[in-house]
């Protein structure tokens, strides 16, 4: 009895893992391409771009809110960095810092909408932030791609250390050192505190104001790293891709992996498992050619799945617990 | 045919960790006005919810006409002909009264389209047999509380009920308003309707009731006709114990003035606010609803801003902001509403316990879940409260075990005032003592209490002194063991009256 809690959120991270390797397995029959060494390693490419994005997601989620402008942030950020090439700029070093400075910014804009300005749900500010940095970076690059990034930028999209992506690298030790502020730091509980109930978690002294406001802040910077990375990958910035469906790639990640829109639940490993599904899939949609309109009708369905999952797993622990219960008082 | 219109016999109820009802029951006639009393927590809701298909007893049967009936949910019950009014009203404030009395009734006419028409007169006609002619067209939230149980009154009339549950009607509403509804309950009467009323106020089951029923610790206790009652009787009935079992008071020794309160002021809620609390006491805060102690102790906490007064720690005047300064001046709040307010339903009792100081549980950035573990244990172990880990969920508690997994938060913060509002309401006796228990050894340890409630005898059997609010405003003050340290007094006060 004692490890209740703990076993059952084990055993959901457990399902999430079984239903990679299930993926994994059905892919390895459908393409004898997938479970080669350069196919395992692309995947890991692709991994890095939603897994940051689904971090912070992750961390907005926990609170009960949401960050749509993940996205568009990343592709903002991207193109700033592009216009300061642009412009002239070369010392990648000042080109990094710019990136992330801008992205960190916009998150602290969508905290303090949230927490100061007190609107109402971060679904509609952070959806009209997406919008405004969409518009934005098409304005700063005239609507126009820009290449000729300097190699220190592109060096986080493309370098690789004993053939693993140095990015996917830098999301693993981003994603422990989150895990251990979220489980193990008093900053970390107040977030899911916050989530649980916003006003108890005031009146015990922690200030969920700013509480809320780090998980935005946190959500830009993760969403500027995404940007970068992206930079790498690609060679080039195009602010059209701030309307890509980045951000919901992010909430199925982080739902997947145990979130709630209800807020208080949701783990760093989770997100994990879940960001690795993700680019598991689209990279098996690759391989077998699969459209990418069918390929977008996939992933919704596996999103409303996510959901569903959780809402009867949620109802059978709810069961099982009145059962449990009843058994002790019948026994008194 | 039976006798009675509704009748519930031999149930039994159990929640997580608890027995809300066992060996309940109730009989309404038609045609009668029937009381139902109870002390708080004595399981009043729980039947009303077992009666109206919310809740599914564990065993028990349930009779209309004469017929065994089980509900599996409110439709079930509904469609047998019983409705409830609840204390909360369900009413959709911006709709129409015609809407909120057809919400899924609805009239329809040609092509299924809804019949306004017909429903606006429908809507008048029955509101006006229930003594209140308005205009059905206008939104219920226009109206006041009183024309809005009517509303709810109406629907249950419209399903042609048999019984009709009123759960203390008359709690929000004025003078008038009462009168109005004791004429429907007897216009309902004699249509041949059961009415079962729950109310606090002995005064009105004596004008209105043709029998009252006594429940006490989820567990039926008597039934007799209103003559055979009086309110010594009634509240015998009702406590079923002596008031020293009940509070068991424990004496500290006066210290310093702990906490002092100068002229505090918030716009129309409290005005010129002036008290002093000392360490080794408990400061008992009485009054009505809304007479601005909740408030006093909101403002003192920093939880709502003020627009003047001051405040004083152990003399030292300090400017509370928000409730992380007020917690580091050494004061601690324990909120009305634990649910809402105090807990965080999802996370576990540890992770409650430690809410309100997760300082002092860190070691440099990290948590020191040794000593959370610790903690809890320790609260687990000195509060009795009833869980298999501190890892359950706060959510899966009782009212009173949750109640006291709040308490242990702020045991846990080692503060110096403790401020508790209602802090025993809805929980069951045994989970009570503990929390007196609580406040009987934070003021030996010479600890600073007050306590707001609205329990005059919980009020009377805890405090060493009592202030008495009314309208945002001290009334007055009365130590215990004088004059007016008494129920009459305290009411008097509260309402308004001078203490002489």
């Amino acid at each position: 009895m004692k490890n209740n809690k703990r076993s059952s959120g084990f055993m959901s991270l457990a399902g999430t893992f079984g239903a990679l390797v299930i993926l994994c397995v059905i892919l390895s029959f459908a393409s004898d391409k997938f479970l080669s060494y350069s196919n395992l390693m692309s995947i890991l490419k692709q991994t890095p771009f939603n897994a940051l994005l689904s971090a912070g997601m992750l961390f907005c989620l926990i609170t009960a809110g949401i960050d749509l402008s993940v996205g568009a942030n990343a592709t903002f950020c991207a193109c700033i960095i592009g216009v300061l090439v642009k412009s002239g700029m070369t010392n990648p070093v000042i080109l990094i810092l710019a990136g992330i400075l801008t992205g960190t910014l916009v998150g602290l804009i969508n905290g303090l909408l949230l927490t100061r300005l007190h609107l109402p749900h971060p679904f509609v500010s952070t959806l009209g932030m997406k919008n405004f940095l969409w518009g934005f970076a098409l304005l700063i690059t005239g609507a126009q791609m820009i290449n000729g990034f300097p190699d220190g930028v592109l060096a986080l999209g493309t370098v690789t250390v004993g053939g693993i992506p140095i990015s996917f690298i830098l999301v693993v030790v981003l994603y422990i050192m989150l895990h251990i502020l979220l489980t193990r730091t008093a900053l970390g509980r107040s977030i899911y505190c916050a989530g649980g109930n916003m006003e108890a978690t005031r009146l015990s002294g922690i200030n969920s104001a700013n509480v809320l406001t780090f998980c935005y802040v946190l959500s830009g910077f993760m969403a500027s790293l995404a940007g970068i990375v992206s930079i790498g990958r690609s060679g080039i910035c195009n602010g059209a891709n701030a309307l890509q469906p980045y951000d919901t790639d992010a909430i199925a990640a982080s739902v997947i992996g145990g979130a709630s829109f209800m807020g208080g639940k949701g783990t760093m490993a989770g997100a994990m498992l879940g960001a690795l599904i993700i680019a598991t899939l689209r990279n098996g949609f690759t391989l077998l050619s699969i459209e990418s309109a069918v390929q977008n009708m996939v992933l919704g369905l596996v999103i409303i799945l996510a959901v569903l999952l959780d809402v009867i797993r949620e109802n059978m622990e709810a069961r099982a617990r009145r059962i449990a219960a009843a058994q002790q008082v019948s026994e008194d | 045919m039976s006798e009675y219109v509704v009748e519930l016999r031999d149930c039994r109820k159990t929640f997580p960790g608890v027995v809300a009802l066992n060996k309940m029951q109730l009989a309404v006639k038609p045609g009668e006005i029937h009381g139902l009393i109870g002390e708080n927590g004595a399981g009043k809701s729980t039947l009303i919810k077992v009666l109206t298909g919310v809740h599914q007893p564990d065993k028990g049967e349930i009779y209309v006409d004469g017929q065994k009936l089980s509900f599996r949910n409110p439709n079930e019950s509904a469609a047998a002909g019983i409705a409830c009014v609840y204390q909360e009203l369900n009413i959709e404030k911006l709709l129409s009264i015609t809407d909120n009395i057809f919400i899924n009734k609805w009239i329809k006419g040609a092509g299924g389209l809804l019949d306004y028409k017909t429903m606006h007169q429908k809507a008048q006609e029955v509101m006006a047999s229930l003594g209140q002619d308005v205009d059905p067209r206008k939104a219920a939230g226009t109206f006041g509380m009183g024309v809005q149980q009517m509303i709810e009154i109406a629907k249950a009339v419209l399903i042609d009920a048999k019984m009709i549950i009123m759960d203390e009607p008359t709690s929000s509403l004025g003078e008038k308003e009462v009168k109005q509804l004791m004429d429907t309950c007897r216009e309902l009467k004699e249509r041949g309707i059961g009415i079962v009323f729950v109310s606090h106020k002995l005064e009105e089951l004596f004008e209105l009731c043709d029998r009252v029923t006594v429940i006490r610790d989820g567990q039926y206790i008597e039934t007799r006709d209103i003559s055979e009652w009086d309110h010594d009787s009634l509240i015998s009935a009702m406590v079923g114990r002596t008031l020293d079992n009940l509070f068991p008071k424990e004496f500290g020794v006066k210290g310093d003035v702990a906490l002092k309160v100068e002229h505090l002021e918030e716009g129309g809620v409290l005005r010129d606010v002036s008290f002093e609390a000392y360490n080794g006491q408990i400061l008992g805060f009485a009054g009505l609803v809304g007479a601005g102690r909740t408030e006093t102790m909101r403002a003192i906490f920093g939880a709502d801003a003020i627009d003047g007064g001051k405040i004083f720690v152990h003399g030292k005047e300090v400017k509370i902001k928000n409730p992380a300064q007020a917690i580091r001046a050494g004061i601690a709040f324990l909120t009305e509403d634990r649910k809402g307010q105090g807990l965080i339903l999802p996370e576990s009792i540890k992770h409650n316990v430690v809410l309100a100081s997760m300082k002092k549980f860190s070691r440099g950035l990290f948590l020191n879940y040794k000593e959370i573990e610790e903690a809890s244990e320790k609260n687990i172990s000195d509060l009795k409260i009833k869980t298999p880990s501190a890892d359950e969920r706060a959510g899966q508690l009782s009212g009173g075990n949750q109640q006291k997994v709040v308490v242990g938060k702020w045991v846990n913060t080692n503060a110096d005032i403790y401020i508790f509002d209602e802090p025993t309401r809805g929980i069951d006796v045994g989970a009570k003592i503990e929390v007196y228990n609580v406040m009987n050894q934070l003021v030996k340890q010479g600890k600073c209490v007050i306590m707001v409630s609205s329990e005059l005898p919980e009020i009377l059997g805890m405090s060493d002194r009592v202030i008495v609010m009314r309208g945002g405003k001290v009334m007055g003050e009365i130590e215990r063991d004088t004059e007016h340290f008494n129920q009459e007094s305290l009411m008097k006060a509260a309402w308004g009256g001078k203490l002489s």
